[in-house]
C-alpha cells in the first residue's frame, strides 16, 4: 500500500485546492452581490453586512493564498538547496552571525534559566522531604523541554527578527532585484544559506544551553544541599533516555529550519517600503515564536510514540 | 562635453518591442508599445511618474511579465524562453537602479565581484582584481574600493552601480532615472558617464528619465511615454516641437526663458 503521493500530484492537490477556495471566493462575492441589489432601497437593511461577508471571505482565501505562498516557498528552498552553486563562504558567515553572535545572550539566558528554575522548585519538594530528587527534576525539565524551547525563542527573537529585516531592507532598495538582473540567484545566495545556518547552529546553542543551565543548577544545588558533582552528574542523567536527547536535538533542528525559513520569508516577500520591513521584523518574530510553540507540541506527542 | 557621434546600426535591432500590455489589477499601465533599440543606440524614455517608465524596463529584464505583446531582446522571445535561457540572457543585459542597490554589507570590491566571480566560472584572482580596476577606471572611483557604500556620497553610488553592471561586458544598458535625486553637476557628471560607456564598451542603452537635460545630453532619439504608448518618438528637437498640453509643460519647466 502506497502511503507517500509524489511531488507532482501534491502539486496537483495543492492546484485542486485553491480552485475549489476561489470558486468560494467567487460565491461569497455573488453572495454579497445579490445580497446587495435585493437591499438596495430598503431602510432596514444594515449597511455594512455585505462589505462584512466580504471582508470574511477576503481573509479566509487571503489566509488560504498565504498558506500556498509558503508552501512554495518551502519547496523552492528544499529544490534550490541540493543544487549547485554552493555558498559555503556564505553559509560559514552566517553560521557566525546566528551562533557566535547569539552566544552572550544564550549562554546568560541558560545560565540564569538553569539557577532560577532550581531554586524555585525546591520549596515544592521540601514539602515532600524529597530535596535529592532536584537534579533530577531540573535535568529533566532542561534537556527534554527548557533547552530547546529557550533557545528557539531567543533565536526567534534575535536571529529570526534580524533575518527578517535584513532581507526586508534588501527587498525594497531593489538589492534583491540587482542580484536576479546580474544573473546570480539570490534565493539560493541570501535564503538557502540562512536557512542552513539556523537548522545547524540552533541545535548546538540548544546543547550549550542544556550544559550551560545544568551548570546554573548545580551551582545552586552544591551551595544549598552540598551536593558533589559526580552525584549531581549521576542523579542529572539517571532518568535521561537517549530518546529524549534525540527528540531535543530533532526539536531543535525543526525550530532552527522553522525561524530561518519564517524570517527569510517574511523579508524576501516584504513590500511596502521602510514600513514593509519594520513588518517583515516583527512578523518573522510572531510567527516564528507560535510555530516553535505548535511544533513543539508535536514532537513531544510524536516522541512519545518511540518510548 | 559635447556627445560624439554614435555608432548606431539601424540594420541590428537588440530590442523589439510590439504590442506591449501591462496592468495592474485595474489599472493598465503599458497599452500596446511599440519599440526598436538599434545596435550602439542611447533611447532615452521620457514620461511623467507613474507612467510606466520603470515598468517597461523591468519587462524587458524579465523581472515582469507582459499581460499580451512580444519584446524580442537579442533575438530571445522573452515570452518564450526558458528561466536557465533568461538566466543567460540576463548577463548579457546591465540594469541600474535608481538608487543603485548596492549591498549595503559588501564593500565596493566585494560588490563588484559579487556578479563577476558567480557568472565566469574559473576565473582567477589576477582576473578578477584586472576587471574590477578597469571598471572602477572606468567610472574614475578608483579611490573607494575599499569602501563600504553608506560612506559614498549619492553620486559616487550611482557609479559604483554603473561599474557593477559595467563588469559583466553587457551588450544592453538599462537605466533607470540616473540622475534623480542629484546636483546638477553630478547630473552632468552621469550624463557624461553614460555617453562614455556608450563609446567605450559600445552598448546599446535605454534611458529612463524625466530630465530633459540628460535626455537632451545622451539621447541619439527620444520616446515619449503618453497613456501607456509611446506617442511621439525621434530627435529631442522633433519630440518638442508641438503644442500638445501633454508635452509643452516638460520642456517649459526645464528650459523657461
Amino acid at each position: 500500500m502506497r502511503y507517500f503521493i509524489s511531488h507532482k500530484q501534491l502539486l496537483q492537490l495543492t492546484d485542486l485546492t485553491f480552485q475549489t477556495i476561489w470558486s468560494i471566493r467567487a460565491s461569497i462575492s455573488y453572495v454579497n452581490y445579490t445580497f446587495a441589489q435585493l437591499m438596495e432601497g430598503t431602510e432596514t437593511t444594515p449597511r455594512t453586512a455585505p462589505s462584512r461577508i466580504k471582508k470574511i471571505g477576503d481573509a479566509i482565501s487571503g489566509f488560504f493564498l498565504m498558506l500556498h505562498r509558503i508552501y512554495a516557498f518551502v519547496l523552492r528552498f528544499f529544490k534550490e538547496v541540493f543544487l549547485p552553486p554552493y555558498e559555503f563562504k556564505e553559509v560559514v558567515r552566517q553560521c557566525y552571525e546566528t551562533g557566535v553572535k547569539s552566544f552572550t545572550l544564550i549562554t546568560l539566558t541558560g545560565f540564569i534559566i538553569g539557577v532560577i528554575f532550581t531554586k524555585q522548585s525546591r520549596p515544592s519538594l521540601t514539602d515532600f522531604g524529597a530535596t535529592s530528587w532536584l537534579p533530577s527534576l531540573v535535568s529533566i525539565a532542561i534537556m527534554k523541554a527548557l533547552a530547546p524551547l529557550v533557545t528557539a525563542l531567543i533565536a526567534a527573537g534575535k536571529v529570526g527578527s534580524s533575518i527578517g529585516a535584513e532581507l526586508g531592507s534588501m527587498r525594497v532598495t531593489e538589492q534583491i532585484d540587482a542580484m536576479e538582473v546580474s544573473g546570480t540567484k539570490p534565493f539560493k545566495f541570501l535564503v538557502c544559506t540562512r536557512v542552513i545556518a539556523t537548522t545547524f547552529t540552533i541545535p548546538l546553542l540548544a546543547t550549550y544551553v542544556a550544559l550551560i543551565a545544568l551548570f546554573g543548577g548545580y551551582l545552586n544545588i552544591a551551595q544549598n544541599e552540598g551536593t558533589s558533582y559526580a552525584t549531581f552528574i549521576e542523579q542529572a542523567f539517571e532518568p535521561i533516555t537517549f530518546v529524549d536527547i534525540w527528540a531535543s536535538l530533532a526539536k531543535a533542528v525543526v525550530f532552527g529550519f522553522t525561524i530561518g525559513i519564517v524570517g527569510c520569508y517574511q523579508g524576501y516577500n516584504s513590500t511596502k517600503g521602510t514600513e514593509g520591513v519594520g513588518k517583515a521584523a516583527n512578523g518573522a518574530v510572531v510567527t516564528a515564536m507560535f510555530l516553535v510553540f505548535i511544533e513543539e507540541v508535536l514532537i513531544v506527542q510524536i516522541a512519545g510514540w518511540f518510548r | 562635453m559635447e556627445k560624439q557621434k554614435a555608432n548606431i546600426d539601424l540594420n541590428n535591432e537588440v530590442i523589439r518591442i510590439r504590442g506591449l500590455q501591462k496592468s495592474f489589477g485595474d489599472y493598465h499601465v503599458l497599452r500596446g508599445i511599440d519599440l526598436d533599440l538599434y545596435q550602439g543606440e542611447n533611447l532615452v524614455v521620457l514620461g511623467r511618474s507613474g507612467t510606466g517608465k520603470s515598468v517597461l524596463i523591468k519587462l524587458i529584464s524579465g523581472m515582469l511579465y507582459p499581460d499580451a505583446g512580444t519584446i524580442n531582446v537579442l533575438g530571445n522571445e522573452l515570452t518564450h524562453i526558458t528561466e536557465r535561457e533568461m538566466e543567460s540572457l540576463r548577463i548579457r543585459i546591465g540594469f541600474s537602479f535608481q538608487n543603485s542597490a548596492l549591498y549595503d554589507s559588501m564593500t565596493v570590491r566585494q560588490n563588484l565581484e559579487f556578479p563577476l566571480v558567480r557568472n565566469r566560472k574559473g576565473i582567477t584572482r589576477k582576473e578578477i582584481d584586472t576587471n574590477v580596476h578597469s571598471v572602477l577606471d572606468a567610472v574614475g572611483l578608483s579611490q573607494t574600493i575599499n569602501q563600504m557604500p553608506s560612506e559614498l556620497s549619492g553620486g559616487q553610488r550611482k557609479r559604483i552601480g554603473i561599474a557593477r553592471t559595467l563588469i559583466l561586458n553587457p551588450e544592453i544598458m538599462l537605466y533607470d532615472e540616473p540622475t534623480a535625486g542629484l546636483d546638477p553637476i553630478t547630473c552632468i557628471e552621469i550624463n557624461e558617464l553614460i555617453n562614455e560607456v556608450q563609446q567605450r564598451y559600445n552598448t546599446s542603452s535605454i534611458v529612463i528619465t524625466h530630465d530633459l537635460t540628460c535626455a537632451k545630453m545622451v539621447g541619439d532619439r527620444v520616446a515619449m511615454l503618453l497613456d501607456g504608448q509611446f506617442q511621439r518618438v525621434g530627435s529631442f528637437d522633433e519630440v518638442f516641437a508641438t503644442d500638445d498640453a501633454r508635452v509643452k509643460p516638460f520642456y517649459d519647466y526645464n528650459f523657461v526663458e
